[in-house]
């Protein structure tokens, strides 16, 4: 499995079972492919709920895609709605979860995904209302930037989303649990180590005492 | 078994004709997200038909590089855009970096309520969607139930383009799976709402459950050529 599809696969023990849930771009599109069938029913933020597999070729239609702009289909029970309406779910609080991605997380859980300084800010989509209105929020991420620099710092150098905390962070090492007190570790991928983890992230963090008990 | 109402004034135009009205200057909202649901007959029209420049447009995106919105770009007849997504389409971050775009972003669901609020003749509302970002700075803040809000103001626009998949001669309007989006909100919120369908059936031909724009909010209806 590539690296986007590992982490994918690690936020689905995180989706309770019959959840709606809003998945963003990225690396969170992927974890519908880990679901299983019927495990959730997904909304996506330009009009549709109960969003179903990809098509098959010659099964696509132009009318029907999902935020990303790729097509889907629709489950049996999907409806389709007006944005005004689909946004309405998400800021009144009827998304149970949603999963974004992240260019930085703090100490705190807050995360940065919209906008890099020096560039252009010309892109936020639905970014800030998910992060302000969905009742659980997971990032699913890569561990650090692709120059291996750490992307959980002790303070984002790139502008907030939002000043609410996330639930959960999921990185193909590690799943880290968001509370009042900052970050606590809770798990680390298979062949992970707790100094690897330590190495690779820049904000401090508590270990679950499950990770430290003698074995 | 009543008869249905005649519709007292022919509804369905030719693109040039519908689009007469579009002044230089004026604001534009149109449907779409990404080119899906984005009424692309009405956007060539807009180019082979009129002069009209120096547009203000309300739209999530602006197309693609050279298609749907994009070309009104590509051509110079976009002053400025309000949207909450346009890193998609290279030729908007050029157009802005050489100063010839300004452009307005908002959060998507801050973006469809404004223009819902507009429609429905409200005048603003409150979200916390932005507050504490920089997106929210400089807006008027409130705390309602212990949570901290920003001010919107709704949105209006001069002209309207949507797509949809259907009208009646008297312009109620079915949608079509996710290219409804920004559509039926946009509806609302213009003087004058043209829409561009697939299909124009007769009144009665449309179940009335069915229905996701009321005939009202509808001044003229444009086939898209796509049956």
């Amino acid at each position: 499995m590539d690296l986007p599809n590992r982490i994918a696969a690690r936020v689905v023990p995180h989706i309770p079972h019959g959840a709606v849930v809003n998945l963003g771009i990225g690396i969170p599109t992927l974890v519908a492919d880990h679901l299983p069938e019927h495990a959730a029913h997904l909304q996506t933020e330009n009009g549709l709920l109960g969003v179903g597999p990809t098509p098959g070729p010659g099964e696509v239609d132009p009318d029907l895609v999902h935020a990303g702009k790729q097509p889907v289909t629709a489950r049996p029970g999907a409806s389709y709605f007006a944005s005004s309406a689909s946004f309405g779910m998400i800021r009144g609080g009827h998304v149970e979860v949603a999963v974004l991605g992240a260019l930085q997380i703090d100490a705190r859980g807050r995360i940065a995904n919209w906008a890099i300084p020096g560039k252009p800010v010309l892109g936020v989509g639905g970014a800030m209302d998910l992060l302000v209105g969905a009742r659980t929020v997971i990032v699913a991420t890569t561990h650090t930037a692709k120059d291996g620099a750490a992307k959980i710092l002790e303070e984002c150098t790139f502008p907030l989303t939002a000043r609410r905390s996330v639930d959960v962070v999921v990185t193909e090492a590690a799943t880290f649990r968001v509370d009042d007190d900052g970050l606590e570790l809770v798990d680390l991928a298979e062949g992970v180590t707790l100094d690897w983890v330590r190495t690779h992230t820049a904000a401090p963090f508590r270990v679950a005492a499950s990770l430290t008990a003698p074995v | 078994m009543t008869a249905p109402v005649t519709p007292t004034r022919p509804l369905v135009r030719g693109v040039a004709e519908a689009l007469a009205p579009v002044r230089d200057g004026a604001t534009l909202m149109v449907g779409g997200f990404g080119l899906v649901g984005a009424p692309l007959r009405l956007i060539e029209g807009l180019l082979a038909t009129t002069t009209a420049t120096d547009l203000t447009i309300i739209s999530n995106n602006l197309g693609e590089p050279g298609r749907g919105l994009g070309m009104l770009l590509l051509e110079g007849r976009v002053r400025k855009a309000v949207g909450s997504f346009f890193t998609s389409n290279p030729d908007v971050v050029a157009a802005y970096q050489a100063g010839d775009l300004e452009i307005d972003l908002l959060p998507q669901g801050t973006l469809a309520e404004a223009i819902r609020a507009g429609g429905a003749g409200i005048g603003g509302f409150y979200t916390r969607t932005g507050w504490g970002t920089a997106l929210g700075e400089g807006r008027e803040e409130r705390v309602i139930r212990g949570e901290p809000h920003v001010y919107h103001e709704s949105l209006r626009a001069d002209v309207a383009l949507v797509r949809a998949r259907r009208a009646d001669e008297l312009g109620n309007l079915v949608y079509s799976k996710t290219a409804r989006n920004f559509n039926p909100d946009m509806a609302t919120a213009a003087d004058l709402v043209i829409a561009e369908v697939d299909e124009v059936v007769p009144v009665g031909a449309l179940d009335p459950e069915e229905i996701v724009t009321p005939h009202l909010f509808v001044d003229a209806v444009v086939l898209s050529g796509r049956a």
